[in-house]
């Protein structure tokens, strides 16, 4: 009989997380495992900019939360291992650094990882009152097509489909997709569990 | 390859009253479960280039003119899955007050002084049977304002990846023998039977005799489902 190992309870990051976790974005001395940055000069794939807020249930936008990013490369290509000189797909940013309390994110639109599923970057949400991380996804407007077939959108509820689509905009020469996400409300934004 | 889902009877709610700021901020519809695709069997991982030599020693990674204020302390531990086996190279990430309970965070007002040799913030790597290892200093608790005379247990922050994005976890260490740890709401949200897994063990074998005691703290994230036999 193996013994049993149970998970360990989630706590919520709290409020001064930021030198920990994202300490050259909020200008501390210590270094970053990951940032809004994900581009670099010679990545491939179409270069866009992910624009958002973070609404709590009174819709004021969150100043003290993390968003992180986890997407496949412009091929569809998960490449988990940090390297260097490799695109690596995973991005992190606290909302307490833009005066309009937004998280940018600058990055490559993922291309297809499977034949069934549009694409899309995965999601993950802390923040002081939020006890357990949540999971959501951002699709993009202009896959309609593929929105369309996508297994994950097609199991949620036709009305909240559209909390998980980025509204393409482009800004003279800036590509942006808007997502605000809503943690509460009319149109609280779907969380995911796997 | 299907790992296990989050165990409601281990975690807190989302909406837990007497910690007021989940009453705006955790999510209030249930979340949907889809299948877990590539995408959630993948994440970040790293090799021991993302740590810098001091990065696991907070009593030196935030020096200016000399050693930072306090009780130098061992927090060690293996990150293990539900299985019972290591997470061998993952990226564990700290961060906690300093001894007198003040943050470095530039949000933390609390009256109490900055430590100009402590930074607070510290990350390792496991080792192939899942053990991390942090010297730090024991944080100092603080008041907040929660509710009349709130003060949060002495704690330490742990991020933690895992082999994908399922396994992400972010939790609180506390301290064994701590007298705020029952009139804390955010430690007492956990269910019964799951919460006392957050408090750290002392150990006076892991102790390093001379320089430092040492608590014992391990962490277990969701793991595979067993194979299935084949019927």
């Amino acid at each position: 009989m193996p013994k049993s190992f149970k998970q360990t309870p989630s706590q919520t990051v709290g409020p001064f997380f930021a030198y920990g976790l994202t300490p050259r974005q909020y200008g501390y001395n210590f270094g970053e495992i990951a940032s809004s940055q994900l581009t670099k000069s010679d990545t491939k794939g179409e270069r866009i900019s992910i624009i958002g807020k973070l609404y709590d249930g009174t819709g004021t936008p969150m100043a003290n939360a993390v968003i992180e990013i986890w997407q496949a490369d412009s091929e569809g290509n998960y490449a988990p291992l940090y390297t260097k000189d490799k695109f690596f797909g995973y991005g992190r940013v606290g909302t307490g650094t833009d005066p309009e309390n937004r998280f940018v994110i600058e990055t490559i639109k993922p291309g297809r990882v499977d034949d069934q599923q549009a694409p899309h970057i995965a999601l993950i949400i802390m923040s002081r009152g939020i006890m357990q991380h949540v999971y959501t996804r951002l699709y993009f407007s202009d896959e309609a097509e593929a929105n369309a077939k996508d297994p994950v959108l097609n199991a949620l509820p036709a009305e909240r489909k559209t909390t998980l689509i980025a509204e393409r905009k482009q800004n003279e020469d800036r590509t942006e997709y808007h997502f605000d996400i809503y943690m509460q409300g009319e149109n609280e934004t779907v969380f995911l569990e796997f | 390859m299907k790992f296990k889902s989050r165990d409601r009877s281990s975690h807190p709610p989302y909406i837990l009253p007497p910690y007021k700021s989940s009453l705006t901020r955790g999510p209030k519809t249930e979340p949907i479960i889809v299948p877990q695709s590539l995408t959630e069997l993948t994440g970040p991982a790293y090799d021991e280039s993302i740590v810098g030599e001091l990065d696991h020693d907070l009593t030196r990674n935030g020096q200016t003119n000399g050693e930072p204020i306090g009780e130098r302390l061992i927090i060690t531990g293996r990150i293990l899955d539900e299985n019972g086996d290591a997470a061998a190279n993952t990226l564990v990430e700290i961060w906690q007050a300093n001894a007198a309970g003040r943050y470095v965070h530039t949000n933390d007002q609390h009256d109490a002084p900055l430590d100009p040799n402590f930074l607070g913030a510290g990350r390792a790597l496991t080792d192939d049977e899942g053990w991390y290892k942090f010297t730090t200093i024991r944080p100092g608790a603080y008041p907040w304002g929660n509710h009349y005379n709130a003060w949060r247990p002495t704690h330490i922050h742990f991020s933690l990846l895992g082999p994908n994005i399922m396994t992400r976890l972010i939790t609180q260490m506390y301290f064994e023998g701590d007298p705020l740890i029952p009139f804390d709401p955010i430690f007492a949200g956990s269910p019964a039977g799951a919460k006392d897994r957050l408090v750290a063990k002392f150990s006076l074998e892991l102790t390093e005799p001379g320089f430092a005691l040492a608590y014992r703290f391990d962490i277990v994230l969701r793991g595979p489902e067993a194979t299935p036999f084949e019927a």
